[in-house]
């Protein structure tokens, strides 16, 4: 099965390309530019490409090693520092599993049944995107904050949110809020509800049928998604900036910490821990492409297994 | 009965307990604004050995920083901070007025009216001074860009405007007078930061404007940390006496069960070994013999105070409240 699989993976491969061959030098005659134009056209793109895009991640990491290997290791084992990327993984670690199963059950909910205020739940759920961060911070402070609607409430019962690991948390659940949603709701409409009637139709309860047909079909966009929120939320400045009050080693996340180290003249610092942050941009990046790589990949296998039945 | 008398032995050895003087670590936060990052750090460590050989506790006092104003708001809204050490009085007094975490007379807790140490406001000028800067009526020419912070947010940001208009109304005698040449000023004002640090690194690092107008403190640092071959401090004629302000935030210190520790921890700014640090790091120390050890480091200017404003509760709101002549000037 396998190996016919990969046979006709082949061939059809193989007819792919000459037939775009074929197609590439029909459509140059009629529609494409001079060479020269091409050419610069691409030019100018990979030259922006590099100035905007390569050279500041060039910088982070030359700067960051601009005093040498001790003066990075100082600055990103410092125990300001060290707490910074904790908290920063706490917000991370809190927010994304929450998003996770929200984003799963909103998405199940909108992909696959009618109902009324449907289209205000998907308006909602993009509201973290349309609303600016530091907005976004400023609602919970007049929520949460010492003179917010549940101020005295909290302080009297000594309940810490602003200011505190809590307020981080919540500035960035919501933040992240739209990232899994967004990316599940489009293929789940797109697969709609025909395999999980037919699982339930069989027998299988709420469950099973979840666990055995709708996550594997959704597992890659899921992980994509993951992915994203992950990285937001470990990036995220404006919301938090407002609700953390800037104790050091305490309410620091790694982008502000990245701010006051710059603002304290220790550029060097700034940059490792910036580069600690690229470098988390970097992996995303990769185990972005890898997945959508492995997701065409099964799609194409099910699509080749499916014509070969 | 036994049974009763065991309790008691329990309850009263715990008691006990919790009263002796078992060495203990403490944490006090101090919430302060832009510049007095350095200030701190040197100072927190002095504090620490003081307060260990004194009561034998280890002490952490945690920072944060940022625009007074912003910091100030801050607080009011539930950053628990034990004690606040402020740019300026005016940022304190909400505190008391909008917070009620602080009496109206927090002003007379301590000597001084709790300001332990001062500073001015002077120029900072790109190296050789190209556009010939000397005073104040140089910053409304034209083709010159001025930088300074945003002062609804920095308290830096207030005194500067504070003493460009008092040099303007010495010089023109009228207020009408001195708030044109003020406006005149803005107009010459490119981009402005939240706090000073930020006005700082504006000019600095990223090469924006000819002259910075900032605390005499952060004047100093910047030659000291990026080199006297960049930038160089210009004195104007004439400037303000900028009194930074410090109080124990009682709602929240109370709260911690701090007090006796935040109070301590201000008190101790204004012994000789305070004010040292605090002259180290470049702030005009109030105690008469570290001034002296220190007079050749601080140029002499003729200083004009805040209360010839009428003080921080009527020059607030006048210049710097919700439609006050600052924002007529700057839209």
């Amino acid at each position: 099965m396998a190996g016919s699989i990969s046979n006709l993976g082949h061939n059809t491969a193989a007819k792919k390309n000459h037939s775009a061959g074929i197609r590439g030098i029909a459509k140059q005659s009629a529609t494409s530019e001079a060479r020269w134009i091409r050419w610069s056209l691409i030019s100018i793109a990979m030259l922006f490409l590099a100035l905007f895009l390569i050279l500041p991640l060039v910088i982070v990491f030359t700067e960051a090693f601009a005093k040498g290997m001790g003066v990075y290791v100082a600055a990103i084992t410092h125990p300001d520092a060290a707490a910074a990327i904790k908290l920063t993984l706490l917000a991370a670690a809190i927010a994304v599993p929450l998003n996770v199963v929200f984003g799963l059950a909103a998405s199940w909910a909108i992909a696959k049944f009618q109902f009324k205020g449907k289209q205000i739940v998907i308006t909602l759920i993009d509201l973290p995107f349309a609303v600016s961060p530091v907005v976004a911070g400023l609602i919970y402070m007049l929520l949460f904050g010492a003179q917010g609607l549940f101020g005295h409430w909290l302080m009297d019962h000594n309940v810490r949110i602003m200011f505190a690991v809590p307020g981080i948390v919540l500035a960035t659940v919501f933040i992240t809020f739209p990232f899994i949603t967004r990316e599940l709701i489009p293929l789940m409409q797109e697969q709609g509800k025909e395999q999980e009637e037919a699982a339930i139709t069989l027998g299988a309860n709420g469950w099973q049928m979840f666990f055995r047909v709708t996550l594997p079909s959704i597992k890659w966009a899921l992980l994509y998604g993951i992915i994203l929120c992950n990285a937001r939320a470990m990036g995220e400045f404006g919301a938090v900036s407002v609700v953390s009050g800037k104790i050091r080693g305490q309410t620091n996340t790694m982008p502000l910490h990245i701010e006051i180290l710059y603002n304290e003249y220790q550029f060097a610092a700034a940059f490792a821990v910036a580069s600690l942050l690229a470098l988390l941009a970097l992996v995303t990046l990769v185990l972005k492409s890898a997945l959508e790589w492995k997701a065409a990949r099964e799609h194409e296998i099910a699509v080749l297994t499916a014509q070969a039945q | 009965m036994m049974k009763l008398i065991n309790t008691l032995s329990l309850i009263a050895g715990a008691l006990l307990l919790s009263t002796a003087a078992v060495a203990k670590d403490v944490k006090l936060l101090n919430v302060s604004y832009d510049p007095t990052r350095e200030l701190y750090r040197e100072y927190n460590i002095a504090f620490a050995k003081h307060w260990l050989a004194k009561t034998g506790d280890k002490v952490t006092v945690e920072q944060s920083h940022g625009g007074s104003g912003a910091q100030s708001r801050s607080v009011i809204d539930g950053l628990q901070a034990d004690v606040v050490t402020f740019a300026l009085a005016g940022d304190i007094d909400p505190l008391a007025r909008i917070g009620k975490l602080i009496p109206e007379n927090w002003e007379t807790r301590l000597p001084q009216h709790s300001a332990p140490y001062t500073s001015t406001i002077v120029f900072l000028v790109r190296k050789g001074n190209p556009k010939h800067i000397k005073d104040w009526d140089d910053l409304i020419k034209k083709n010159v860009e001025v930088i300074t912070p945003n002062p609804k947010t920095s308290g830096g940001a207030r005194w500067n405007y504070l003493a460009a208009w008092g040099f303007a109304k010495r010089k023109l005698g009228s207020d009408q007078a001195a708030q044109d040449f003020v406006a005149k000023l803005y107009k010459n004002v490119p981009v402005l930061d939240s706090g000073a640090r930020g006005a700082t690194t504006t000019f600095v690092q990223r090469g924006i404007g000819d002259v910075l107008l900032t605390w005499e403190n952060e004047a100093f640092l910047a030659v000291n940390e990026l080199g006297a071959d960049k930038v160089e401090i210009v004195v104007p004629s004439v400037s303000i006496l900028a009194e930074a302000s410090v109080t124990v935030v009682d709602k929240y210190a109370d709260a911690h069960g701090t007090r006796v520790l935040a109070e301590e921890y201000l008190k101790y700014l204004y012994t000789k070994e305070g004010q040292n640090i605090i002259a180290k790091n470049f702030y005009r120390p109030r105690d008469k013999e570290v001034e002296a050890a220190y007079a050749n480091k601080f140029p002499k200017i003729e200083l004009f105070t805040i209360e010839d404003f009428g003080g921080w509760k009527k020059a607030q709101p006048e210049h710097f409240g919700d439609g006050g002549i600052f924002d007529k000037i700057y839209q």
